[in-house]
C-alpha cells in the first residue's frame, strides 16, 4: 500500500478519446515491429538490415520507414547475392533501392564461384552453406555490425517457433540453451564484445498477416509472387523455373509454359513454383485463406534435411 | 491455362472478387489479438493440448500435418498405444533437443485465428530449471492457461507456476483439468482439483479462474464439445479464449511515454520516438518531461511518419513538442497532473533467473523501459514453495521468487506492477556476462523507514488475515477543500462500509498516515480525512474518485461502494 499523498493529487479522469475496442491485430503488431527497430538502433552501434527481396523485405523495409520517419532509415541493407536469384528479383531490388533511397550493399562469394560454386554441381547444402551461411558471416565482420535485422517469422517452420524476436550469436554461432532470457519487451539488446544480436522485428507475424499488410499499405513486391505464363519442368513434383541459360536440362527435359506463382523467392534452381492462376492480390489472399499447404513446400532445402533450419542456426545463419 | 486478362496492377480483378476480399479484410481489421500461454509442469500435456488447439482450430496446414506424421513414425520417445495416432505435441516440440529428451526446453511461440480473433501462444518448458524461461513467455500474455494433470491432482510445480503467473499479473487464468480419460471423466476428481486450485487462487489474490475438463490428446472439450462429460455445463476451451474479454486497462491510465530515442532528420524537425506504455495523447496535451519536470505542449502526433489526431497505448508513436525542451532517452514524458512515481528506492517482486544466486554486496544494471542503471539489491524475504507464503531468506537462486529491496544509482519512474505492467516491470542485467538474471515487478509501495520492519517481519501473512476477516485492508484518503468537510465524510463512509458489514476505521491524528498504514496491513479499511483541493477518494495512493455526489450522504454510499469492492468479495 501506498503512503497517502502529501496534498491531494488532481484527478486522472478516463480520456474520453480513447478508442475502446482493442487495437486490431496488425496494427499490435505493427508497433511492436517498430518498437524493436528502434531499441535495437538505440542501444547498438552498427545495425544493418538483411534484405532478401522476398515479400517479408519488403514489409520490413516498410516498418523500418516508419520507425524512424521522417529521417531516413538510420542503417544499410545488405543483400548476399548468390548470383543464382530470379532475374526478376534483381531487378526489383535495384527498383526498390533506387525509390526508396536505400543505402543497399551487395555481397558475393567471389572466391567460391570461381571454384565453381553453383546448386546443381554442389547439391543444395553445399551450395547454400558457402554461399549464404559463409558468406553472410563474412559480410557481417567486414562491416563490422553488431546488429542484423532479418525477415524471418516465427510461423514458418517448427525449429522457428523458439527464435527470440532479439538473439545472439556469439562467433560460433549458438545453442538453445544459452538464449538470454528476457522479459516481455524488456529483453535487452546490450551485447558483449564479439558477439552480435539477430533481430527478428517480424518475429510474430504470419504469412497470412503479411499478405495483409502488404494489400492495406500497398507495399510493392517481387512479381514472381503474382501467377503469370513461365517455362517449367518437373522434378520430384516440384515445378522449377528455367530462369537462364545455366539451368541444366536432363536429355529428354524440355521447358514448358504454365502459370505458375511463387510463395517464397530465394535461388532458382531451389526454389518450387506452385500452379496457380492468382494474378492478383485479392487473388493471392483467397488463395491463402483456402490454402492448404504451407509456405515453405516449395522450399527444396527443407526437403533435404530434417531440422536443416536448427542447424544453420548452429552455424549463425538465420 | 490461357493468361486472361487481369487489371495489371497489384489490387482487383473482377468487382465481385475485389469485393469479397475487401470486406474479408475489414473484417479482419477488426480482430483482436489474444496471446496466452500454456503452464503447468512436465508431462501434464502442455504441447499435446496446444497441438490439438491448433489442429482442431483448423490452424495446421495439411502439409506441416503430413511433416509430423513422418517425425511420428520416425522416432517418438513416447509410448505406444495412444488414442489418437498422431503426436500432437510434435507440433510446438520442435528443436532437436528436446526432440531426443521428449520435453520442451525453450518457449515456443504459435499462432492461429478464429473468426473472432488472432491468438498467440506461448508454450512454456515445465520443468524446475527452466521456470525462468515460463517467466518469459507469460510476462506478456493476457490469459493464462494452467494444465492438471488429472491423475495427480496440484502439485509443487504447478503451485510455483501459478505464483509465477500472479505475480505476473495475468489478468486471467483458464485451469485445463486434462487427461480426464485416465480418470473415466470422473466428475468428482474434477471438483476436487478445481477446489485445490481456487484455494490456491484465491491465496495468491487471483480474483477468477475459469476451470474446464479435457482431454489434449483425444481432444475433449478443447475445441468440440465432449460426450464424454455430460456434467460439464460450461464451455469448451476455445469458447473461453474467444469470449473471455480482455481490456487493455493501460490505454486508460495516465499519459506515459518512455523516450527510446530523438529523430532529427534536419529542416527542423525533432520527433521524440517511443511506444505509449499507457494513456493517450493528442496535440494541444500538455506533457511534462521527468526526470528534468520542464513542462511543454504536444505540437503533433505522428505514427508511422503520418499525423494523426491522437493515439494510446500501445502505439509506437513520435511527438512533436511546442518548445525546444531537452528530452533524451531514458526519460519520460508523462501527463502533468498524474506522473509517475519517482524513486531511487523501492520494493520489488523478483523471479531470479540465473544459474549464479543473488549476490547483495555487488551492483546490476536494471533495466526499466528505455532507462538503465546501476543498482543494488537487497532480499527482504523469499518464497515458501509449498504454501508460497514469504519465507526467510538471504540470497536468491535460479528460479526463486522473492521481495527484494532495490536500491539505484539514479532514480527510476515507474508506477507500480499492479496499475501498469508495461512501467511497473524491469529486469536485471549481469553487468559482466550481459546476462539477463531476474525478472523484477515493482511493489505498491516505495520504502520507507519502519514500514519496511512492520510488513517484512510480521509473521502472519496478508492472505491468512484476509481469511479471519474476509477482507483485504485497504488505506484510503478522503479528501476535501476544508478539514471538516472531509472528516464529515469520511465518518459517513465509515458507518456506510460497517453497515455493508466490513471492518473499516477513521484514522486522524499527527501520524495518521503510518496508523492508516498500519490498520489496513491488518486487514482494515483505514479512512484518513485529509485536506485536498475538490472533494476526493484517494485508494492506495491513486484517485479512485473526484466525482462528488449531490450531498454527502450520496457520496458517502458511492465511495463506500468502491472501498467495498477494492477490499474484496463480501464476506
Ligand atoms: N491419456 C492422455 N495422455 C495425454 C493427454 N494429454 C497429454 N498426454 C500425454 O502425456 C505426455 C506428455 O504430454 P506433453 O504434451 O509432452 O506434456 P508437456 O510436458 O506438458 O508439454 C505425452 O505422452 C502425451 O501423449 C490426455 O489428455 N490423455
Ligand atoms: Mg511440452
Amino acid at each position: 500500500m501506498n503512503a497517502l499523498p502529501a496534498d491531494a493529487v488532481p484527478a486522472h479522469e478516463p480520456d474520453p478519446r480513447v478508442d475502446r475496442r482493442r487495437l486490431s491485430h496488425l496494427r499490435a503488431l505493427e508497433a511492436e515491429s517498430i518498437h524493436v527497430f528502434r531499441e535495437v538502433v538505440a542501444e547498438l552501434e552498427r545495425p544493418v538490415m538483411l534484405y532478401s527481396i522476398g515479400k517479408d523485405s519488403s514489409v520490413l523495409v516498410r516498418l523500418a520507414q516508419k520507425a524512424f520517419a521522417p529521417a531516413p532509415l538510420p542503417f544499410p541493407l545488405l543483400h548476399i547475392d548468390t548470383t543464382w536469384k530470379f532475374r526478376a528479383m534483381i531487378d526489383f531490388r535495384d527498383r526498390f533501392a533506387k525509390d526508396n533511397g536505400l543505402d543497399l550493399r551487395v555481397h558475393t562469394n567471389h572466391a567460391a564461384l570461381a571454384e565453381g560454386a553453383s546448386p546443381f554441381a554442389w547439391g543444395s547444402n553445399k551450395y547454400t552453406q558457402v554461399m549464404k551461411t559463409h558468406a553472410l558471416l563474412d559480410a557481417l565482420r567486414a562491416g563490422g555490425y553488431d546488429a542484423a535485422f532479418g525477415g524471418a517469422r516465427r510461423d514458418e517452420e517448427r525449429s522457428r517457433a523458439k527464435e527470440r524476436v532479439l538473439s545472439f550469436r556469439d562467433r560460433h554461432g549458438q545453442g538453445p540453451k544459452n538464449q538470454r532470457p528476457g522479459c516481455g519487451t524488456y529483453s535487452t539488446a546490450r551485447s558483449g564484445k564479439g558477439e552480435s544480436i539477430r533481430a527478428f522485428p517480424l518475429s510474430n507475424w504470419t504469412e497470412l498477416d503479411v499478405w495483409q499488410y502488404i494489400w492495406l499499405e500497398e507495399i510493392p513486391i517481387v512479381p514472381l509472387y503474382f501467377a503469370a505464363p513461365r517455362p517449367v519442368v518437373e522434378r520430384d513434383g516440384v515445378l522449377l523455373m528455367v530462369d537462364d541459360e545455366r539451368f541444366p536440362l536432363e536429355p529428354g527435359e524440355s521447358p514448358r509454359i504454365e502459370t505458375v506463382r511463387f510463395r517464397t523467392l530465394g535461388c532458382y534452381p531451389l526454389t518450387g513454383a506452385t500452379r496457380s492462376a492468382a494474378a492478383t492480390l485479392p487473388e493471392i489472399l483467397r488463395e491463402m485463406i483456402e490454402a492448404t499447404s504451407s509456405e515453405r513446400q516449395g522450399r527444396l532445402i527443407d526437403l533435404d534435411e530434417e531440422a536443416s533450419m536448427e542447424a544453420k542456426k548452429r552455424e549463425g545463419y538465420f | 491455362m490461357a493468361a486472361r486478362a487481369r487489371g495489371g496492377g497489384a489490387l482487383g480483378s473482377s468487382a465481385d472478387e475485389h469485393a469479397a476480399v475487401v470486406s474479408w479484410l475489414r473484417e479482419q481489421e477488426a480482430k483482436d489479438l489474444l496471446r496466452f500461454v500454456a503452464i503447468g509442469s512436465v508431462d501434464d500435456g502442455k504441447s499435446t493440448l496446444i497441438g490439438r488447439l491448433l489442429h482442431d482450430a483448423h490452424g495446421l496446414y495439411q502439409d506441416q500435418l503430413s511433416a509430423v506424421r513422418r517425425a511420428s513414425l520416425k522416432g517418438s520417445t513416447r509410448g505406444a498405444g495412444s488414442i489418437s495416432e498422431i503426436d500432437f505435441s510434435l507440433f510446438t516440440d520442435g528443436l532437436l533437443a528436446e526432440r531426443e529428451q521428449g520435453i520442451t526446453i525453450d518457449v515456443a511461440y504459435r499462432y492461429f485465428a478464429t473468426d473472432r480473433r488472432k491468438f498467440i501462444i506461448a508454450d512454456t518448458p515445465g520443468h524446475v530449471q527452466y521456470t525462468r524461461n515460463m517467466a518469459t513467455g507469460a510476462s506478456t500474455a493476457d490469459v493464462a492457461v494452467i494444465l492438471v494433470d488429472a491423475r495427480h491432482g496440484v502439485i509443487a510445480q504447478t503451485r510455483r507456476h501459478a505464483h509465477i503467473a500472479a505475480l505476473l499479473g495475468i489478468p486471467r487464468v483458464v485451469a485445463c483439468v486434462n487427461k480426464m480419460d485416465l480418470v473415466a471423466f470422473d466428475r468428482g476428481r474434477f471438483d476436487e482439483i478445481v477446489d485445490e486450485l481456487r484455494s490456491i487462487a484465491s491465496r495468491l489474490g487471483v480474483e477468477a479462474i475459469h476451470p474446464v475438463p479435457v482431454s489434449a490428446l483425444a481432444g475433449d472439450n478443447v475445441v468440440e464439445r465432449s460426450a464424454r462429460t455430460p456434467w460439464w455445463t460450461g464451455g469448451t476451451l476455445l469458447d473461453l479464449l474467444e469470449s473471455l474479454p480482455v481490456a487493455d486497462e493501460d490505454r486508460d491510465g495516465p499519459f506515459r511515454l518512455p523516450m527510446q530515442l530523438v529523430l532529427r532528420p534536419g529542416l527542423g524537425y525533432r520527433g521524440f520516438a517511443g511506444r505509449i506504455a499507457r494513456g493517450t495523447i493528442a496535440a494541444g496535451d500538455e506533457v511534462v518531461a521527468l526526470p528534468s519536470g520542464k513542462r511543454t505542449r504536444v505540437a503533433g502526433v505522428d505514427v508511422g511518419g503520418r499525423e494523426v489526431p491522437s493515439a494510446s497505448a500501445p502505439l509506437s508513436v513520435a511527438l512533436r513538442l511546442v518548445d525546444e525542451i531537452d528530452v533524451s532517452r531514458g526519460d519520460v514524458l508523462a501527463c502533468p497532473s498524474a506522473p509517475p512515481v519517482c524513486a531511487a528506492e523501492l520494493e520489488a517482486d523478483l523471479v531470479w533467473m540465473s544459474e549464479r544466486p543473488l549476490d547483495p554486496g555487488r551492483t546490476y544494471l536494471l533495466k526499466h523501459t528505455t532507462r538503465i542503471v546501476r543498482a543494488a539489491v537487497r532480499v527482504l524475504s523469499g518464497t515458501d514453495p509449498e504454501t508460497l507464503a514469504p519465507a526467510p531468506a538471504r540470497s536468491l537462486a535460479l528460479n526463486d521468487v522473492g521481495r527484494v529491496l532495490v536500491t539505484c544509482r539514479a532514480p527510476l519512474l515507474f508506477d507500480p506492477y499492479r496499475r501498469s505492467r508495461r512501467t511497473g516491470a524491469f529486469i536485471l542485467i549481469d553487468s559482466v556476462t550481459n546476462d539477463t538474471v531476474a525478472a523484477g515487478m515493482i511493489a505498491e509501495k516505495t520504502k520507507r523507514d519502519g514500514t519496511a520492519d512492520a510488513t517484512t517481519r510480521t509473521q502472519v501473512g496478508a492472505a491468512e488475515r484476509r481469511e479471519r476477516l474476509g477482507q483485504a485492508g485497504v488505506l484510503a484518503a478522503v479528501l476535501a477543500p476544508a478539514l471538516e468537510a472531509a472528516r464529515e465524510l469520511a465518518f459517513a463512509v465509515e458507518r456506510e462500509l460497517f453497515d455493508r458489514e466490513r471492518v473499516a476505521t477513521v484514522v486522524e491524528g499527527p501520524a495518521a498516515e503510518a496508523a492508516g498504514a498500519a490498520c489496513a496491513r491488518a486487514g482494515l479499511i483505514a479512512i484518513v480525512p485529509g485536506v485536498g483541493g475538490g472533494a476526493t477518494l484517494v485508494v492506495d495512493g491513486e484517485v479512485a474518485s473526484s466525482d462528488p455526489g449531490a450531498d454527502v450522504d450520496e457520496t458517502a454510499r458511492a465511495w463506500a461502494a468502491i472501498l467495498a469492492s477494492r477490499s474484496g468479495a463480501s464476506p
